[in-house]
């Protein structure tokens, strides 16, 4: 395990994702409604939009391309135009930061 | 995505005429939902399925043209398609029930059917010149790509998307390039005024000036280069014309067997066309738009996909009307362009203008119910928002206009709020 620090709890609202970039590798970050976390590689499995710029609801992430949709939990994809699951990563919160493993 | 099935048990063989965007999606979508009969799909392209809207954009920009493809050749042989590519329809039979094609061996075939879906897509709309180049498929693509040299001039025609991203491609290739637009303004009529305004100035700021209102009347070869008259008087010396003015649908199949056709093949909200046993979708239908009640047909890539689903759903007798928002997107150089819901409608606009750049323009109807969302900014920061903005659109409650221009208020808490 090699656990990398990526942001602050605060820096993601409910229901939302961001963009952190661990040694050049786009990862995004996740936070839940119930506020827990997720993490999973940064760009969509379509054509690789970054999936950062998208929206997150009802535990799923929306790519902001063409509207492929993701589980955030487990990053299964949810159908055309998305066919291929998106790699998600382990994810710790520790004294209010969120730790993220790339394995 | 499988709904439950309620096949009709006399369809057994379904033909789709059309290998693109859409009567692909429609093939794959047939088997989805739990269609187990014949699936033959007829394309004239002889290329596999490949998605249009990277040619105007990343294709122009890339040393090696690489197309891309929505799903494999394997997986359409896993659903048992059978796909019949560089053959092209030539006649329907709606009597008989077939369809006759351009055999590949050079004669003629007929195939049988229960149900027909004609997804044929559009055509360029032509000007009365030569030397003119258009882009529609691969083949266009290649042949753009090769008129593109870092120290020619590009005259384009038609500040439409397709034109501006042309221009926006030919430039971060090097050329120059000038753009004309027979219009008062660019993006025309979907586009509202503040929005088409910035995405202008963003071509200014990269060197590419938009003359307006002005036309060209005539085109002349002088060696390896073209001689453009415009409709001011002014004369241009280029290496290349291409023009991005519209496209008219594919519609003479469905004409020439009697099947009711007015701007598009006409469909009802299930997209059955005047005979109830064929289906037109994708950019060749006009259907009816629950929300504005008139006919609208869209040129857009979601709606492609969108109106498969309801045209297999449709085919196979479980009932779907098609009520998605338009939705439509566009990039230039660094910057995203993002429209959803239809314009025209909107009483009134409120314009977001955010901290990053991104400029929302929304439009409200006489209620304060949002009717169209358009914006403009860096990177893909249009996005997050007119996603919320289509769900505004869905939802059809009042909403509060000052809440709507306070970048300070997230379109998010409004959704929630108006769909709690
Ligand atoms: C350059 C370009 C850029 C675009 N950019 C965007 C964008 O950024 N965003 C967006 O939302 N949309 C964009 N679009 C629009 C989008 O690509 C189309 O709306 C979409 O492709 C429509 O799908 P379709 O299946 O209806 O038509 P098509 O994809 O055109 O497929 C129709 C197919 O039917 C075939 N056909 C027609 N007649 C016959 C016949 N008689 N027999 C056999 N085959 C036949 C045609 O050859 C064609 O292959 C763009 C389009 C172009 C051309
Ligand atoms: S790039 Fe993500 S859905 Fe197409």
């Amino acid at each position: 395990m090699s656990w990398t620090r990526v942001c602050e709890v605060d820096d993601v609202e409910e229901e939302d994702v961001i963009g952190v970039s661990i040694d050049g590798r786009d990862i995004a970050v996740y936070r839940a409604e119930d506020g827990s976390f997720y993490a999973s590689e940064g760009h969509c499995t379509h054509e690789r939009m970054l999936l950062c710029e998208g929206l997150v609801m009802d535990g799923i992430i929306e790519c902001p391309k063409h509207n492929g949709r993701f589980r955030i939990t487990d990053g299964k994809a949810m159908g055309a135009p998305v066919t291929v699951d998106l790699r998600t990563h382990p994810v710790k919160v520790e004294d209010g930061e969120v730790h993220v493993d790339l394995g | 995505m499988s709904t439950s099935a309620d096949l009709s048990s006399d369809v057994r063989r379904i033909v789709v005429v059309g290998a693109g965007e859409c009567g692909t999606h429609a093939a794959m979508a047939l088997r989805d939902k739990g269609f187990d009969g014949e699936i033959t799909l007829i394309g004239r392209e002889s290329v596999h399925a490949y998605e249009r809207p990277p040619l105007s954009k990343g294709a122009l920009a890339v040393d090696e043209m690489a197309l891309v493809h929505p799903w494999t050749p394997e997986q359409l042989a896993q659903a048992h398609i059978d796909l019949r590519l560089g053959v092209e329809v030539m006649g329907i039979d709606l009597e008989a029930g077939t369809v006759t094609t351009t055999a590949d061996a050079g004669g003629e075939e007929e195939i049988p059917w229960d149900r027909l879906l004609l997804a044929l897509g559009s055509d360029p709309r032509r000007l009365q010149l030569d030397e003119v180049t258009y882009l529609r498929t691969h083949e266009d693509a290649e042949a753009l790509r090769a008129l593109l040299h870092p120290d020619g001039h590009l005259l384009v025609v038609g500040a439409g998307f397709i034109g501006l991203e042309i221009a926006a491609g030919a430039r971060e290739r090097g050329m120059d390039v000038t753009v004309v637009e027979a219009g008062s303004r660019a993006l025309g009529r979907i586009v509202p005024e503040e929005v088409a305004a910035q995405v202008v100035a963003l071509h200014e700021a990269h060197g590419v000036p938009l003359r307006v209102a002005t036309t060209v009347t005539g085109l002349r070869r002088e060696g390896d280069r073209v001689r453009a008259v415009l409709s001011d008087g002014d004369e241009l010396l280029v290496d290349a014309v291409v023009a991005g003015i519209g496209a008219t649908p594919t519609t003479a199949l469905a004409e020439a067997a009697g099947l009711l056709v007015d701007d598009g093949i006409v469909v009802d909200e299930a997209l059955r066309t005047s005979d109830p046993r064929v289906f037109a979708a994708g950019d060749c239908a006009s259907f009816p738009d629950a929300r504005s009640g008139g006919r609208v047909r869209l040129e857009s890539w979601r709606n492609a996909h969108d109106q498969a689903e309801t045209a297999a759903a449709s085919m196979l007798g479980q009932t779907e009307a098609h009520v998605a928002v338009p939705w439509f997107w566009s990039d230039q150089y660094d910057q995203m362009l993002s429209v959803a819901g239809l314009p025209g409608t909107g009483e009134r606009a409120v314009l977001r203008h955010r901290d990053d750049g991104v400029l929302l323009h929304l439009g409200l109807d006489a209620q304060d119910r949002l009717v169209h969302a358009a914006a403009v900014g860096p990177g893909a920061g249009v996005a997050k928002d007119i996603r919320v903005a289509e769900k505004l659109i869905a939802a059809a409650v009042p909403l509060d206009p000052a809440q709507l221009e306070d970048p300070g208020v997230p379109l998010r808490s409004i959704l929630k709020a108006a769909t709690a």
